[in-house]
């Protein structure tokens, strides 16, 4: 089957992702994960000849707004809602680890 | 080195990106204010904080200045683009994505003549900005911070991100490539350009090859230069970073360099290899973009005139020289006020010098924009009035002028204020001169039958004494007129 996924490449994304994932995990998401591709392989399959590619699905163009001001929300309450904010702003854990510093 | 070993020649060839901030007034994608040096987070709302079931809507004005972006430089502008997801993990996107253009942005393939050389585009598209990150502890770096502060104002600015190809060569044309092209996105109005303030920035991709050799050699990709000097001075070491590298028989390594002012070097940004996969995928949230002819025709219909040819115009209805013209119309700004002078009646030629003489040098003293100078246009012009019908001298003229930059004075005031008229009156001056001869008429005589120096000397001592008599407000010009006529009669 030309699409098949390898354990290496569902670690690969899990890693793109940021998600830790256990090896049951890692087993279950292969197969899973098959399983969508063998399906975009059938539809590969199909002859699209003379069908212009599409990057969606709905038949629409140009949703466009007007360039005018709208209110935001207020500072103080998103900040709240933050798990950390310091000085008005989002205060986040340091961003390079050890090693890439 | 040998006189028979023969040295290798590089070149060196430079792509650079820049991306320039688009002056809207709202973000690309929600109603937030685009504004520069506002409190923190208080530009932001649901969709540039990427709030769960928050969806981005795009700016029509910045679809606008994006076509105006194709019109200047000749881009070719597809019948329909796309956005996409470009994803990463940074907290300065709280998206976890940028939205970006990929595979089919909306301007590709364009050109900028920079000195007579095109250089050609590949692409300019659409995306949005990050928010600003202020890095806690340590040296106030990323590298060694305990934690960071994220200011989201600047998320979701509108952006363009202008790709040059790789036909750059000198450091120097670097710089000129992108004087040029701030001068045209200033000229039609997409951007206050300011490289300072970061509403343009650029980084360059550079690499030098053997003269003659094809394939490229490896690049590395320069930032943080904040200035058009730190551009040039950042392209030509990193050539030379290089070619001493390969003369020395090492190799170039494919990385992202710091620009350094302070040192004047560019330093490896990361120890590691970069290996970034960006899993760019269509964003199912908007929809294609798609210009109308409606739209495009209104675009090219106000297309205001570009550098290039406003710089060949002056020439042409001023005759001033090019070098003049490049200076003025590099700063829109100034260019718009030496026209507007001209306008009100002085001749290009004499407005362009004062404009790129004493009131650039004032501009770039004081760093006041020209719009902020108290001395209207017209009011230049009425300093080039009285110097040209000889009220005063153009040496008197830069002091009056100096005074109307620093103060709101109109120049005809100031030469009131401070008795500076000239008398340019013919029946004054030649009634003076009348006295002053008939008061001389021994060194009269003596001039008459003198020899060419002593003619000199007594010329001189009737001319001092006229002007003393003028308290030395006689029009210089003028009278040496008169006393040469009253002198031969």
């Amino acid at each position: 089957m030309a699409h098949r996924i390898t354990h290496e490449d569902v670690l690969h994304v899990a890693n793109l992702a940021r998600l830790a994932l256990t090896e049951r995990e890692v087993d279950e998401f292969t197969v899973q994960l098959g399983a969508i591709l063998e399906h975009a392989a059938q539809v590969e399959a199909l002859d699209t000849e003379g069908v212009p590619p599409t990057a969606h699905p709905l038949p629409l163009v140009n949703v466009l707004r007007a360039d005018v001001l709208r209110p935001g929300v207020d500072r103080d309450e998103i900040l709240a809602a933050a798990p950390e904010a310091e000085q008005h702003r989002f205060r986040v854990p340091r961003i390079l680890a050890e090693d890439e510093a | 080195m040998t006189a028979t070993e023969s040295r290798v020649e590089y070149e060196p060839v430079i792509g650079l990106e820049v991306h320039v901030e688009l002056a809207t007034a709202t973000k690309l994608f929600c109603g937030c204010a685009n504004e520069f040096g506002a409190e923190p987070n208080t530009n932001v709302c649901p969709v540039c904080l990427g709030l769960p079931g928050s969806l981005p809507v795009l700016n029509e004005r910045a679809v606008e200045f994006a076509l105006r972006v194709g019109e200047a430089f000749q881009f070719t502008v597809p019948a329909s683009s796309i956005f996409h997801r470009k994803n990463y993990f940074y907290p300065d996107m709280p998206k976890n994505f940028q939205t970006s253009q990929f595979d089919q942005p909306i301007c590709a393939d364009g050109t900028l003549v920079v000195d007579g050389t095109p250089v050609g585009i590949e692409r300019a598209h659409l995306e949005e900005d990050t928010g600003k990150s202020m890095h806690v502890g340590g040296s106030g770096r990323i590298h060694g911070a305990d934690h960071s502060l994220v200011d989201y104002n600047r998320a979701g600015v509108p952006l363009m991100e202008i790709v040059s190809r790789p036909e750059i060569h000198s450091a120097e044309q670097a710089r000129a490539y992108v004087s040029e092209l701030r001068s045209v996105l200033e000229a039609i109005g997409v951007s206050d350009v300011k490289m300072e303030e970061g509403s343009m920035r650029v980084d360059a991709n550079v690499s030098i090859r053997p003269v003659g050799q094809e394939k490229f050699g490896t690049r590395a990709e320069i930032k943080n230069m904040n200035s058009l000097r730190s551009l040039g001075r950042a392209v030509a070491y990193e050539i030379e970073r290089q070619r001493e590298l390969l003369e020395a028989g090492e190799r170039v390594v494919q990385e992202t360099r710091h620009w350094d002012e302070n040192d004047g070097r560019t330093h490896s940004m990361r120890s590691k290899e970069e290996a970034y996969d960006y899993r760019f995928f269509p964003e199912p949230d908007l929809v294609p973009v798609a210009p109308t002819d409606a739209l495009r025709e209104k675009v090219h219909a106000e297309m205001p005139e570009l550098p290039a040819a406003r710089r060949a115009r002056l020439v042409e209805e001023w005759g001033i020289n090019e070098h003049d013209a490049d200076v003025l119309v590099a700063d829109a700004g100034l260019a718009n006020y030496a026209e507007a002078a001209v306008v009100a009646g002085a001749p290009g030629k004499d407005v362009v010098n004062w404009v790129t003489g004493e009131v650039l040098g004032f501009l770039n003293e004081t760093g006041l924009a020209v719009g902020a100078l108290p001395l209207a246009p017209d009011g230049l012009a009425e300093l080039v009035g009285l110097v040209a019908d000889g009220t005063i001298s153009r040496s008197q003229a830069k002091d009056v002028l100096r005074e109307c930059l620093e103060e709101p004075k109109r120049p005809k005031a100031v030469v009131a204020e401070r008795g500076l008229a000239q008398v340019s009156d013919e029946g004054a001056l030649g009634a003076t001169l009348d006295g002053i001869l008939a008061a001389n008429a021994t060194t009269v005589d003596e001039y008459r039958a003198g020899d060419d120096k002593v003619k000199k000397k007594k010329r001189g001592f009737l001319m001092g004494e006229a002007m003393k008599a003028l308290k030395g407000q006689g029009n210089p010009q003028l009278l040496n007129r008169l006393l040469d006529e009253k002198l031969s009669a």
